[in-house]
């Protein structure tokens, strides 16, 4: 693959990396800690949704934006024609 | 023998035989084996390996009592949230590039992408992060044998150290990844089954995820009646801010501790360590999701038998006031202080039992009424968490050795055989040092453990990151982060802890409140600044180096990158 490609290709996965991880800051930082008490008004299932955001809602999050990058980057991948990956390690 | 011990001993014999089987089944005989497998883990084997690998005595046997004993059940959450959400970092900043460059340890991608000076500041670090890890590991070990088997601490720590010793040095990374995936097996189950039969019993849901919404508000009512703070409540102010401090060290704490860096080395390739983090993640949160919940129930059920004064007649409370881990306020036998017949647990003046944070998630399957066989499957769940985490330290030990000094530094000639001699010995000598300290551990472990994140956060982190997204990062500057990420955090830990714990501790006030644990944060602030600002006056990496690292941030293959995996050539 050629340079100009390949560049294209760190570009887009820059992109996507900058999206998801600003939901994580927002997950992590701030329906988790910095805004849980505003979200406790809301009450949902029983659970204060700060509290909750706290104790399984920013898992859940975490486990969604991994899954959302590892399906986009194999779609990248598919896209730029990889299909060989490296699977050299050292000494073998 | 009373039916526990007799359950815990079956349950734990034959987990053990289990590992050991399987240790000889993967025995290695060449480095790569050695140190990382071959790098030809299946993405879903190398999550639960990760998974076993993260998940220590503290998160199976400790969280959940952190949670729920605490006045205020939401502070703990800060544990949830640190120590899951680093692997989204993981998973998007380092693992498949790491994978690419594949290498075998964190010191070599240090030494490689810098310099030899960098090499060697990176195996300080990483060896003090995991021997202070360690430590903690094998007490957790002893522990377990001598509340549940009635045997001494020491033979415990022995027992454990001779079954690491067999699949560790024996197999390598090999051994500990498909041992670790049967131990993560087996600490799940055990996790799970408790929680889903209390949520069953007590809401008549059996996914306690879902379950423990119902009890809160009694939970809560419970709470103010006796005295504690409101269970939900979210924190304002000082403890707020120190909150996400430590929120935010154990993340990038995570992100840069090295036995947990070390596992996507061990992925086939780049897809399979994005495969491998996704799949680790998952393993995590199902016990992470649960845990809460084991804290939710656990409390309710403690503050319910406290507020009928039938606590002291519940069976699980004799077994635990006897071993001394739920004791009075000033950490007596347990009596009824006040005459009032009855054991009050309150959250404020007249409280008479401390309830140790370890026995709850022990205990949970006794207080839900569940029958022997169970509780002794907990015990080996417990010893599995606090093995796994040991020996993915001690590799990182023996490979910092091994191979980032005897072979980068003493021996570059020595061959595969001697080599791999070499990796055995220095594991053998770190499975018998991690058992000396488990054994006495130092009087500041616990204390320690909490700055192995801090200097995860402060040191690696930043210089991994930089030199994989900035081509034009230095040695210079990554050598100069780390050094002064480091220096502060310990400096830090030095100035605040209990000056009566070790000597050199001077036990004074933390600078604007900031509590030790959260520190790590602030540090590894510091050593991105210093990094990117020495980095613009010192000698630009060359051209080659740059080019390998445009090469690294591309998952296929490419001509730089295997050539230098193969000889360690940049040119």
């Amino acid at each position: 693959m050629d340079e100009e490609a390949r560049r294209a290709y760190w570009r887009r996965n820059l992109r996507l990396m900058t999206v998801l991880l600003t939901i994580w800051a927002i997950v992590a930082f701030g329906c988790g800690i910095f805004f849980a008490d505003a979200l406790n008004k809301i009450e949902v299932g029983g659970f204060p949704l700060g509290f909750w955001f706290a104790q399984q809602g920013t898992i859940l999050v975490f486990l969604a934006l991994i899954a959302v990058y590892v399906w986009r980057m194999d779609r990248l991948d598919k896209e730029f024609g990889i299909d060989t990956y490296e699977e050299e390690v050292q000494g073998s | 023998m009373t039916d526990i011990q007799l359950w815990t001993l079956i349950f734990v014999g034959l987990t053990f035989s289990v590992y050991i089987y399987v240790a000889y089944a993967s025995r290695v005989t060449d480095t790569a084996g050695f140190y990382v497998a071959g790098g030809g883990i299946p993405a879903p084997a190398n999550g639960a390996a990760i998974a076993a690998d993260w998940m220590s005595a503290a998160s199976f046997i400790s969280m959940a009592g952190i949670i729920a004993l605490s006045s205020n059940g939401y502070s703990g959450s800060a544990y949830l949230i640190g120590w899951t959400g680093g692997y989204v970092l993981l998973a998007m900043l380092l693992a498949p590039y790491l994978r690419k460059f594949g290498k075998f340890t964190v010191p070599d991608f240090v030494g490689d992408r810098y310099n030899e000076t960098a090499r060697l500041i990176a195996v300080l670090c990483a060896i003090v992060i995991s021997v202070t890890y360690v430590v903690g590991q094998m007490a957790g070990v002893g522990v377990v044998f001598s509340r549940f088997l009635g045997v001494n601490t020491t033979v415990g720590v022995l027992l454990g150290m001779a079954i690491v010793f067999f699949y560790a040095v024996l197999g390598g990374m090999k051994g500990i990844t498909w041992t670790q995936v049967c131990q993560y097996s087996v600490l799940i189950v055990a996790y799970m089954i408790p929680a889903f039969a209390i949520s069953a019993k007590i809401t008549d849901i059996p996914v306690p995820q879902i379950g423990f919404g119902k009890i809160l508000e009694e939970l809560e009512a419970l709470q103010a009646e006796l005295g504690f703070g409101e269970y939900t409540a979210a924190l304002t102010g000082s403890s707020q801010l120190n909150m996400f401090l430590l929120t935010a060290t154990l993340i990038f704490g995570t992100a840069g501790l090295p036995h947990v860096i070390v596992r996507f080395y061990t992925a086939k390739n780049v897809r399979a360590a994005r495969y491998s983090a996704l799949w680790a993640l998952f393993f995590i949160a199902l016990l992470y999701t649960t845990a809460p919940t084991v804290a939710a129930f656990a409390k309710f059920n403690i503050l319910g038998a406290s507020s009928t004064g039938d606590l002291a007649s519940q069976s699980w409370f004799d077994t635990w006031a006897d071993v001394g881990l739920i004791t009075g306020p000033g950490g007596e036998a347990v009596a009824d202080l006040n005459g009032n017949g009855a054991i009050d647990f309150l959250g404020g003046p007249g409280n008479e039992a401390v309830i140790n944070n370890d026995i709850l998630v022990l205990a949970s399957p006794e207080i839900a009424g569940l029958p022997a066989p169970i509780v002794g499957l907990v015990a080996a769940g417990a010893l599995a968490a606090a093995l796994s985490t040991a020996s993915g330290l001690l590799l990182v030990i023996s490979s910092s050795v091994a191979n980032d000094v005897y072979h980068k530094r003493i021996n570059p000639l020595a061959d595969e055989r001697k080599q791999l001699r070499v990796a055995r010995i220095s594991m053998a000598v770190a499975v018998v040092a991690a058992g000396y300290l488990g054994i006495h551990p130092p009087g500041f472990a616990a204390q320690v453990v909490a700055l192995a994140f801090g200097l995860g956060a402060a040191s690696f982190f930043p210089v991994m990151v930089l030199g994989i997204f900035w081509k034009k990062c230095t040695a210079a500057g990554a050598a100069s982060g780390m050094g002064v990420g480091i220096v502060m955090t310990m400096a830090y830990f030095v100035w605040t802890l209990p000056a009566e714990t070790a000597p050199i501790f001077l036990g004074r006030d933390p600078i604007m409140d900031i509590a030790p644990v959260g520190f790590g944060f602030i540090a590894m602030i510091v050593n991105f600044v210093v990094t990117i600002a020495v980095s613009q006056f010192t000698t630009k990496p060359s051209a080659e180096m740059q080019a390998l690292v445009e090469e690294v941030r591309f998952p296929g293959q490419t001509d730089l990158v295997a050539r230098h995996a193969q000889t360690g050539d940049v040119g």
